[in-house]
């Protein structure tokens, strides 16, 4: 069983050197990129029966045993969200697929494009399933560096401006979370997590606070949380679509990830919970109040990103049961949902040729299957019940309300800026899908894969933008069980018995 | 718990410091040499977190407790292939920013200074497509 944990890192890394193999031939390299996506999708639901059974899987690199090795952990946490990332980035994959060959036709392989997209899935595995901190920063590393290709790909004006600050700003983070390694190492001598969860407990009160305030930077950074956030709506609408769903649906949750991790194994006993309530509350309301004020499409969904990572950190703030499970289910409906928002983003500028939003109108007329594309997505994020957004935000509201007066007030923010979403996505709605149709515009610049602009809407790419829809219907029908799993997971993190006696064995008790 | 002596932790400060300063500048050279000083202070400070100086870590080659700590030295070769992987990479964007541009200088974005200037919150885009001349010589060229 434990071999299974470290395949859904080694097999995209190996299909990303396949897919440099043959690059001269797309065909191959298509169906190496999606049979590697669909292998690691079934592995990680088997992971995720077998930690919902059994507790974590843990697997040894090289039989060092921790925390001397380094220690793959596969825990309910980690299958779950590995999963729905896995079925993500297929759907974003297939998605992709559909676009080049609509544009360039069948035969056009890529010598960066596959290689660089299952690398990041190797690193956004890897960030998943490691127990060892050190091994969390070479994941981001390997998940950033494929990011930076992708981003920066067919260089244009516009795209060197905005990589360079994803860029910068990445690459300072990550030195900073090296600093945080180096400081955590200095002050306990390991760097593996399970191993730091009792070390820390015995720091001077201090230093503790230190080391936990450096790793809510680092990962605030990578998370997007507010004041950090300037990088993302400057960056992310200036990538083709694609790529852009695969950021906004993974980048930003990994590094939720990371700090929820964190926080509940390593930090669960110091004061910055109150931080990350504030912390929240500014994204939340930041976040909104900037969506309000775009005009591009994309930009507009960036900020509304930034605002729902406020939700996701509200419930690690409460930190109880209720709060850790809420903020394990909105994770995993946002993945999908903003994900589909941007592929449906990418639909719709390429029918308008344009991103602004003043420029469309009365697409429900032109393009209906459009419409409903749209809503399903918008709804779900707005939180509109019986949609997963809504039995997310139930969940995070329950959490809020039953823990003390300072949370309960804060989940009269989480309801407001849910208001706010509901405005911006109704400010969409009436601006592009109603109002007097308006003829598609040419593309301004067709070598950038930005705004593509052909007047059309390729149903193949309909047909993967729909299947993510479909999954994010799926998780809200699926509620009951999932919400009980994710709250096994809760419970899981706040105990931290199972995770280290299944990575450091029975004397960690 | 490790502690460094004042020289060091001076030295650390200092590099990350200058890095940081560098890191505020428009010229994309500036930017990349922070990056790179900022990485050796972090480097620095994780051959620091391994504690005094010591024998080499072969088994039979000296007592255990001589020995110097292996783990961060591992740590820090590791970050320093990747801070130079990315050093790399920021090169070649710095270059494809002078092909693209003739400079290297980091640029404001067009859209945050659209949103700031505009007045009414609707039909503001249409007056808005003389704005930024020197953005739009920039991106012609």
């Amino acid at each position: 069983m434990s071999t299974l944990v470290t395949l859904p890192v080694l097999l995209p890394m190996l299909g990303a050197g396949l897919t440099v193999i043959t690059s001269r031939s797309a065909t191959l390299q298509r169906l190496i990129g999606i049979a590697v996506l669909i292998a690691v999708a079934v592995l990680a639901a088997v992971l995720l029966v077998a930690a919902d059974r059994t507790g974590p899987i843990v697997a040894e690199m090289g039989g060092w045993a921790a925390p001397v090795g380094i220690a793959l952990v596969a825990d309910r946490l980690a299958a779950l969200l590995l999963l729905v990332s896995t079925l993500v980035t297929l759907a974003v994959l297939v998605y992709s697929i559909d676009q080049r060959v609509a544009d360039y036709g069948r035969e056009t392989p890529s010598t960066t494009f596959h290689p660089m997209y299952l690398l990041l899935c190797t690193g956004v595995s890897l960030a998943y399933l490691t127990g060892d901190l050190f091994t969390l920063f070479v994941a981001f590393e390997i998940m950033l560096s494929a990011s930076y290709v992708l981003i920066t790909r067919r260089t244009s004006a516009s795209r060197i401006r905005s990589g360079m600050t994803y860029v910068t700003v990445s690459l300072t983070s990550s030195l900073l979370f090296l600093t945080m390694v180096a400081l955590v190492y200095a002050a306990t001598g390991t760097v593996n997590l399970a191993d730091l969860a009792a070390q820390v407990g015995e720091l001077p009160d201090g230093l503790r606070t230190v080391l936990a305030l450096l790793v809510v930077v680092v990962f605030g950074i990578k998370a997007a949380v507010v004041p950090l956030h300037f990088w993302l709506p400057d960056s992310y609408p200036n990538a083709p679509s694609p790529v852009t769903a695969l950021f906004a649906g993974l980048l930003t949750k990994v590094g939720l990830y990371a700090l929820l991790r964190t926080q509940t194994l390593v930090f669960p006993q110091d004061g910055s919970k109150t931080l990350l309530l504030w912390l929240a509350v500014a994204t939340m309301v930041v976040g909104a109040l900037g969506a309000l004020a775009q005009n591009d499409l994309n930009r507009l969904l960036s900020f509304l990103l930034v605002s729902h990572i406020g939700y996701m950190l509200f419930g690690i703030a409460v930190f109880d049961v209720a709060g850790i499970a809420g903020t394990v289910l909105y994770i995993v409906h946002h993945i999908t949902v903003q994900a589909t928002l941007f592929l449906v983003s990418g639909l719709i500028t390429r029918r308008t040729g344009t991103v602004s939003i003043d420029r469309m109108g009365g697409l429900a007329k032109t393009a209906p299957a459009l419409a409903v594309l749209f809503a399903v997505p918008a709804l779900t994020l707005a939180g509109i019940p019986p949609t997963s957004g809504f039995v997310a935000k139930l969940a995070l509201l329950q959490a809020g309300a039953g823990s003390g007066v300072a949370t309960a007030a804060v989940a009269g923010v989480v309801v407001a800026s849910s208001l706010l979403t509901l405005y911006a996505m109704a400010r969409v709605w009436v601006r592009v899908f109603w109002g007097t149709p308006q003829p598609p515009l040419s593309d301004p610049d067709p070598t950038d894969e930005l705004v593509v602009g052909t007047g059309s809407t390729p149903r193949p790419m309909v047909a993967a933008a729909g299947s993510l829809a479909a999954v994010s219907v799926a998780i809200a029908v699926a509620a009951g069980p999932l919400s009980a799993v994710t709250g096994r997971a809760a419970e899981d993190l706040l105990d931290r018995g199972p995770y280290r006696t299944a990575v450091l064995g029975e004397e960690a008790r | 718990m490790i502690t460094i002596n004042l020289s060091m932790a001076l030295v650390v400060g200092a590099l990350y410091a200058v890095g940081f300063y560098l890191l505020l500048q428009r010229s994309l050279m500036r930017v990349l040499l922070g990056i790179v000083v900022i990485g050796h202070g972090a480097n620095l400070l994780l051959q620091l977190a391994g504690g005094p100086p010591g024998r080499a870590p072969i088994v039979g080659d000296a007592p255990p407790e001589a020995m110097t700590d292996p783990l961060p030295q591992a740590l820090a070769l590791t970050a320093i292939v990747i801070t130079f992987a990315l050093t790399t990479f920021l090169l070649a964007l710095g270059y494809r920013s002078w092909v693209l541009l003739g400079h290297d200088e980091v640029q404001d974005d067009i859209e945050d200074r659209r949103v700031a200037r505009r007045q009414r919150p609707a039909g503001a885009m249409e007056e808005e497509s003389d704005a930024e001349p020197e953005q739009r010589a920039g991106a012609d060229q």
